[in-house]
Formats: structure tokens, sequence, C-alpha cells
């Protein structure tokens, strides 16, 4: 087990410092970053002073491994365009992507588990149609349109709740909905095919023997199996609204990482943008390597193989 | 880990449908067999039938479109589409923020879409495919190298990453063909891989490395064909993906730049007057819904008919 999870960690590590490189690479090959601080038409002498105070015209792994030096102490430097510190930046934004990311999670768990649960008791019965129809139109229903939906229906014609905006609880109810219709349809499907697979196995049809019934049946014998892949999805889902929420804020003009994130490709803001990159992967792959975790608890397969 | 959702959502088929006996066609050839399934798969006849009729609007678009989709008439501005009040049926779907006729618009924006889901979706298939057969067949080294790139491509959240590649390269819409395929091959890879693992163990494959085939001639003419259906089944799934993202990328700002009719653009255009004329948004995102789950449905259906280990 120790090793196990050693090595995942190990992983975890190198994926993170790896992307995180690659995207520091990029913004410094295609943009001048001593341009975008000194201003698009900025005399040349003053942006060559720039590089060189700033340190610019040193290698790139050079000026990576001074960054993050810095990075571990606590300091993702300082913004080129908002002239603060990053961190500070973060901790503004990262509120709101946290809250919109763990209510949308609730959101997808209290749709998807039931249909998919309901849909996997009585395959090709109604509900199941009923369950794959809804799974089948949200994944094809653009995110953003269903927003711009939402709020001509909620909060125009019927206006019970703010166009946008996050100041209060209300302005979060739909964005909520929106971001976590987005993961319904993983979720559910993969409830439903992996609690079919677990009630085909032979230790159902064992308990089913012993007198096992019904919702006892499900919830404490099968769940707990068919609980693994979801485990691991979820995981994903959750990564990806901590870090990808972009479409969702952006919809909705909420003030989260991922407007943020935009807004800083947008100007050219290397620091803020590779800061908040890594955080999301290391987010993605903190939580994916929780989800592996917990799946190597709940199953000793994984653990010992 | 991340990579368990996508295959376990690429095999569902086996236990979505539970297979028929008569429907099968047993003793029939594999494709007729799989013709024969399809001839009673309503999901797969509603998709193509959906899929065919856009598909022949965005071939021929600039004959069936009734006016030119740039053409601007400014004192025509904001029609409403024909069945509301105010409309007119020299526009049957009314006209946008600058006169220009919005069913025209819709039609070339149906060529659009399908030429970058299409493209991207190729570019993806090339990467991933190829990727995939390395790995599987060389394994060792190479498959660990594979596998990692898989991570750190799963652990970048790709809507940042593929707008950071758009703003940094320059918006048109070869650069977003590019970038949305460069950044979709994972499924792919994932499937053609652990096709190969399991191929490369069968007699017809040690038959040709006995008779002095290279391994490169193996993997693209003994392996490669094998696994034909399962990468057309990705192919169509990753056609709407990409539908998708561009059509998200435009509406941010950073994907086709204006004034192509991208359905994507033109919801981001009709956005700042949504509240007056909604239509202007409602259409082209019923548009993008309509053609994505057609592409879903035509996949899911290959999928279901010709899955073989249902046959096995």
């Amino acid at each position: 087990m120790m090793t196990y999870v050693l090595r995942r960690c190990l992983m975890a590590i190198l994926v993170a410092f790896t992307v995180s490189l690659g995207t520091y690479a990029l913004f410094h090959f295609a943009t001048d970053p001593a341009q975008t601080i000194a201003g698009e038409d900025a005399p040349q002498e003053m942006v060559d002073e720039i590089r060189e105070q700033f340190g610019f015209d040193r290698p790139l792994l050079v000026q990576y491994g001074d960054w993050l030096g810095g990075v571990f102490q606590g300091d993702f430097g300082t913004s080129y365009f908002w002239k603060q510190p990053v961190v500070e930046l973060i901790k503004e934004h990262a509120g709101v992507t946290i809250t919109l990311a763990l209510v949308s999670l609730l959101v997808t768990i209290l749709i998807a588990l039931p249909l998919g649960i309901s849909a996997a008791l009585k395959p090709n019965s109604w509900v199941d149609r009923f369950a794959l129809s809804i799974a089948v139109s949200a994944q094809a229903i653009p995110n953003f349109w269903l927003g711009l939906m939402v709020i001509i229906l909620f909060a125009v014609t019927f206006p019970i709740f703010p166009v946008s905006g996050d100041a209060t609880w209300r302005h979060f109810v739909l964005p909520s909905l929106v971001l976590g219709a987005s993961s319904v349809p993983a979720v559910m499907r993969l409830t439903r095919t992996g609690l079919l697979d677990v009630l085909a196995s032979d230790y159902i049809r064992t308990a089913r023997a012993k007198g096992f019934m019904g919702y006892r049946l499900i919830l404490q014998q099968a769940m707990r199996n068919a609980l693994l892949p979801i485990v691991s999805v979820l995981a994903v889902q959750l990564g990806h609204k901590l870090g990808g929420s972009v479409v969702t804020e952006s919809v909705f003009s909420m003030n989260g990482l991922g407007r943020l994130a935009v807004e800083s490709i947008f100007n050219s803001d290397i620091p803020t943008v590779q800061s908040l990159i890594l955080i999301f992967v290391l987010t993605f792959v903190l939580l994916t390597l929780a989800a592996d975790l917990i799946n190597a608890w709940l199953d000793p397969r994984i653990r010992m193989g | 880990m991340a990579t368990r959702d996508v295959v376990g959502d690429v095999t569902i088929a086996a236990v979505e449908t539970p297979p028929n006996e008569e429907e099968l066609g047993l003793g029939l050839s594999p494709s007729k067999a799989a013709l024969k399934r399809a001839r009673t798969h309503r999901g797969l006849k509603i998709g193509f039938g959906i899929l065919l009729v856009m598909a022949v609007f965005a071939i021929f678009a600039p004959w069936l479109a009734p006016y030119d989709p740039y053409l601007q008439n400014l004192p025509m501005r904001m029609l409403p589409p024909v069945w509301m009040e105010g409309g007119s049926w020299e526009y049957l779907l009314g006209t946008d923020h600058l006169g220009r006729d919005y069913l025209s618009r819709l039609i070339h924006g149906a060529r659009i879409s399908m030429f970058i889901g299409i493209g991207a979706a190729s570019i993806g298939a090339i990467i991933g495919v190829t990727l995939g057969l390395i790995a599987g067949y060389y394994g060792g080294w190479i498959d660990q190298g594979v596998n990692f790139l898989v991570t750190c491509q799963l652990a970048v959240p790709s809507l940042l990453l593929i707008m950071a590649l758009v703003f940094v390269i320059g918006q048109s819409v070869t650069v977003v063909i590019f970038v949305i395929g460069a950044t979709h091959w994972v499924f792919y890879l994932l499937v053609v891989r652990s096709a190969t693992l399991r191929l490369r163990e069968l007699d017809f494959v040690a038959a040709a490395q006995a008779m002095g085939c290279s391994k490169f001639k193996i993997a693209v003419r003994e392996v490669l064909p094998n696994l034909s259906n399962q990468i057309m089944v990705i192919f169509t799934l990753e056609v709407a993906v990409a539908i998708l993202s561009e059509a998200t990328l435009s509406f941010l700002g950073l994907g086709i730049p204006s004034p192509l009719p991208s359905w994507g653009l033109m919801i981001a255009e009709g956005k700042a007057a949504m509240f007056f004329q909604p239509w202007l948004v409602i259409l082209p995102g019923l548009a993008l819904f309509v053609l994505v789950i057609a592409i879903n449905l035509l996949g899911d259906g290959v999928r279901d008919v010709t899955v073989t280990h249902r046959r096995n």
C-alpha cells in the first residue's frame, strides 16, 4: 500500500510540473513579456531596460526555476496586468469558484445518482428510457447556451433569480444548476452500467437467495462496488469544475478563477496564467489521486495488484 | 484514475441494449449482419436522417441559402422570424443586428461547424491512433512515456489551454481545427492501445511476423484494419465534441473570427440583444443542439450495431 501511494504521489508531482513548464515555455516563446509590461507603443530602450531588470534575457529554464523557487515559498510572482501579487488575485477569486464547483457537484450527484440507480433497477423500462434521453440531450446542449436559456427563463421571463453576479447565494442557484447539468450524463451512465454489472454478479444472487431485498440489497451490497468508478468520475468532474468553470463564470459574469484566467490570457499576463494553470493541474492531480486512494481503500484488488 | 470513465463510456454499449439473437443476424457476414441490425436501430436511423439533411444544406449552402450571409441591410435590422409579430416572408428567420439574413447565416454556419468538427476529429484521430499503435505494439518504456503524456493531457484544463494556444497563434479556422484536434486524441489512444495489446498476441500477427513483416507493416496492415469499427465510433463522437468546443471558443471570442457565421459567434453577437430579441440566441443554439444530438445518435448507433465482442 505504501509503495502504491508513493508511486502515485510522485507521478502526480511530475505531471503537475511538466504541464506548468509547458505552459511557461509556450507563453515565453510566443509573447514578449518585456513588451507586455512596457505597453504596446513603448520605446525600444525602455523595453530593453525592463527585459534586463526583470531578467527576461536569461535562459528559459533559469527563469522557470526562479519562479518555481518562489512558488515553494508561497510567492507566485506579480501580475503584469493588475500590478499586484498573483497570490492576492487568486485569494480574491477562489471563493466564488470553490463554492460554485462544490454546489454544482452536489447538483450533479442529486440528479445523476437517483436517475442512474432507478434506470439500472429496471433496464429498458420507461424510467430507463427517460434517464437515457436526459443523458443524450444533456450531452448535446452547448453549456454556455443552456446558461443563456436559463437566464432568459428564470431571470427575465420569470424574474426569480438575478441575471448575473456573485454577491448573494441567490446568484449561485442558476450557475450551479447549469454547471451541474454538464456532468450529469457521464455520472448517470456510469452509475447505471456499474450497478447493472454488479447486480448481474454471483454475490448479489447469493445475497438475494439469502433474503436480501429491495433498497437494502442495493444500498448495502451492490452500491459499494458500483461506487468505485463513480468516485473516480466525480473526482475528475470536480477537477474540471474547479479549473474549468470558465464558461459558466463568463455567462453569469462571476468573478471566479476561470474568468481571471481568461482575462489574463487576453492580456498576456504570464505570471497569472501560469500560476492558475499550475494550481488547476495540481488540484486535478490531487483530486484524482485522492479518488485512486479511496478506491484502493474500497477495493483490496487495486492496492495488492 | 481519470482514464477509467473514458473507457467505461466507450464500452457501455455492451450493457445498454441486451442482445437479441434474431436481430444479431447470425450466419451472415459481419458487415451484412451489421447492416441488417442498422436497419432496425431507431436512434441510428433518426441520427443519420437528420445528419443527411444538414449535410445537404452545408454542402450546397451557397445555392440553398436565400441571401448572401454577409450582405448587410441596415434598414431591415433585427427583424423577428416570420411567425412572430413584425416578421416577414422575405426573411424567414429574421435578421441580425446588421440586417443580415439569419436563415442564410445559419445554413452557412452548418458548413463551418461540420468542417471544423470533421477536421479536428481527423487530426485527433491521426495523433491518437498513431500513439496508440506505437504504445500498444512496442510496449515497455515507450508505452510508459505515452501513458505519461496522456496523464498530462487529461490534467490540463483543456478549454484554457485551447484558448491560450489560439490567442498566441492567432484566430482563424485552420488554427481552431488544429488546436482542437491536438487536444482531443486521448479517446482514440486509449481504445487503440488496449486493442493493439490484445491483438498483437493473436495468431495472425504471429504469422505475419514469421513471414518477415516489419513492425510498422504489421501495425498498419494487420492490426489497424481490425480497429476500424472502434475508431469510426470514436471519430463520430469526437466530431460532436469538436463542434461544441468550436462553438464555445467562438462564443468566448477566441474561436472563429467575425464576420464568419459560426453558430457560437452568432450566439455571442446576439447576446447583447438577448432580452428583447431572444431568437437571435435561441436559433443558433437549437441548430447546434440538433446537429450534435444527431451525430451522437449516429455514433451510439454505429457502436451498437458493430461491437464485435457481443457476437463472439
